[in-house]
């Protein structure tokens, strides 16, 4: 009887690395695709929607892509084993 | 199919039957937190979860090659009676603890079934101690801490990065995403536990040489074990999935996301790895993990620790359990008849307690079950008070020995007293009159 250490840590290793990692990958979405709150001060219309707001949009869609990514391989995972 | 004995049919169905149970006391696992942050209507939930369960068992191919996972020495002496026990053992634990409403892994309600059933049958020889520790005790430990930490982590995570966010934005996007997590978890989960079902159809037709040795499942095995792990699914153990959406802590959109995604990670990782965790102590223990990421998230403690408790006596109880049965049905074909009659009959008692407070869709997300904490606790310590009245009627109806073993059998006696405490009606009073009186005139 021994006890598979390597294994268990290997197992949790990778499921810190790849929770922690989807989640906040996702979150960074939403948080790019919602609206900003408005800042006292902040040039509400300098940039436009074309802006930095367009920047922020398409780095949230690339999250949400890589999230997907990582759901396909999920199932990958499940019809191959 | 032409020489499918009569015992071995009673094996099939008994398998389907835990095949459901197993459908419906895990619906939990996907959809509990799913359900409780609104992310789906609980009816559209459980019908997605048992879709998902019906494809993954058609998914994957392999079939689970030893029902126990060398546990057991199958080749030791497993005979239909002895899976037939075992099962009887997982289906009864299964059932007491959904009327608990505690979610308790249904792959160690089997296992535990089955070595009770091995003990009896076989003798020590037949259970392989260092497998039960590596197999069962250190994933039991292991699942909730490492799905709890990643919760945890995940949770504080995407709370802080979302901290300049208004809630009401960003609420549609977690729930999408937990939707998709939960997906996830319920393909996985038909995956592996249909698997199970068809393996132990699959041994139990080769026993009887019906099916060649090594041989696929028909597809009628298949199909049925598939069929009856979604049905279970979809019907839904509703008092499971409220003690895992609300009783553990409250839980909103964020920490829903992060605790499924959480909860599929460990899985996928874990059964890809090699370092197989109970479905359901993963999911317990990333939605405790989210409570305690939340800045004033509460955990409930005290649901917790039934939960554990729970966790902590699957593999005994349904030992035990199974342990009676296999000592009925090793006595031929009149202990067997009386395994599945008393069987039927502690699952129409445990059903009947369930009515007494049914919870079903359309409560299922309110507040926690309203429960004095002591109460299961001391059902599931109870030490067999007298069965209620249909076993005894099941008892009453065979021959007097049976009657002193059915007494034997009675951790399934457990089940009505969880009930008891909550409504002691003055009928199950007459009820227990009526057992003592059945056993003395037997």
């Amino acid at each position: 009887m021994s006890i598979d250490w390597a294994a268990l840590g290997q197992v949790f290793g990778v499921t810190l690395f790849v929770t922690v990692g989807i989640v906040g990958l996702f979150t960074l979405g939403i948080v790019g695709t919602s609206r900003k709150p408005q800042q006292e001060g902040a040039p509400v219309t300098a940039d436009g929607p074309a802006g930095s707001g367009g920047a922020a949009r398409a780095g949230a869609y690339a999250c949400f892509a890589l999230c997907a990514a990582a759901v396909a391989y999920g199932i990958y995972l499940i019809v191959a084993a | 199919m032409e020489h499918i004995t009569l015992l071995i049919g009673i094996v099939i169905v008994t398998a389907l039957v835990f095949d459901f149970t197993n459908g419906f006391h895990d619906t939990a696992n996907a959809m509990a937190t799913t359900i409780s942050t609104g992310a789906l209507k609980p009816k559209i939930a459980v019908a997605m979860s048992a879709v998902l369960n019906l494809v993954g068992a058609f998914l994957s191919v392999e079939v689970a090659k030893t029902i126990s996972g060398g546990i057991i020495d199958e080749t030791a002496g497993i005979r239909p009676e002895v899976i037939f026990a075992g099962l009887v053992g997982a289906i009864v634990w299964n059932l007491v603890t959904w009327l608990a409403g505690l979610p308790s892994s249904s792959s160690h309600a089997l296992f535990g079934g089955l070595i009770g059933a091995t003990l009896v049958a076989v003798g020590p020889s037949g259970v392989h101690g260092g497998a039960v520790v590596m197999k069962v005790l250190i994933p039991a430990v292991a699942a909730p801490i490492v799905a709890g930490l990643a919760a945890t982590a995940a949770t504080r995570l995407t709370y802080r990065l979302a901290r300049n966010r208004a809630e009401e934005d960003t609420a549609k996007g977690y729930r999408a995403g937990q939707i998709a997590s939960a997906a996830l978890v319920s393909l996985a989960h038909g995956t592996n536990d249909a698997q199970k079902t068809m393996g132990v159809i699959t041994l139990a037709l080769i026993t009887g040489g019906v099916v060649a040795p090594h041989a696929d499942p028909p597809l009628w095995v298949i199909t049925s074990a598939g069929l009856a792990i979604a049905l279970g699914t979809y019907l839904g153990g509703w008092r499971i999935i409220r003690t895992m959406g609300k009783g553990i802590t409250d839980i909103q959109p964020p920490q829903g996301f992060a605790a499924q995604t959480g909860a599929a990670a460990t899985i996928l990782a874990s059964s890809h790895l090699g370092f197989a965790l109970s479905t359901t102590q993963v999911c317990s223990g990333s939605v405790m993990g989210s409570g305690l990421g939340r800045k004033g998230g509460v955990v409930h403690w005290s649901t917790a620790g039934r939960m554990a408790a729970a966790w902590g006596l699957t593999l005994p109880a349904a030992g035990a359990v199974a342990a009676g049965a296999a000592l009925l049905a090793d006595q031929g074909d009149w202990g067997i008849a009386t395994v599945a009659v008393l069987a039927l009959a502690v699952c129409g008692a445990i059903w009947m307690a369930s009515r007494r407070k049914p919870v079903d869709h359309t409560n299922v997300n309110e507040g926690p079950a309203a429960e004095p904490a002591g109460v299961v606790t001391t059902a599931l310590q109870a030490v067999s008070p007298p069965p209620a009245g249909p076993v005894a009627a099941g008892a009453s109806a065979i021959p007097s020995p049976a009657v002193a073993e059915a007494r034997i059998t009675d951790p399934v006696g457990a089940a009505p007293v969880i009930a008891a405490p909550v409504a002691a009606h003055p009928h199950e009073k007459r009820a227990e009159r009526r057992a003592k009186a059945g056993s003395a005139a037997g």
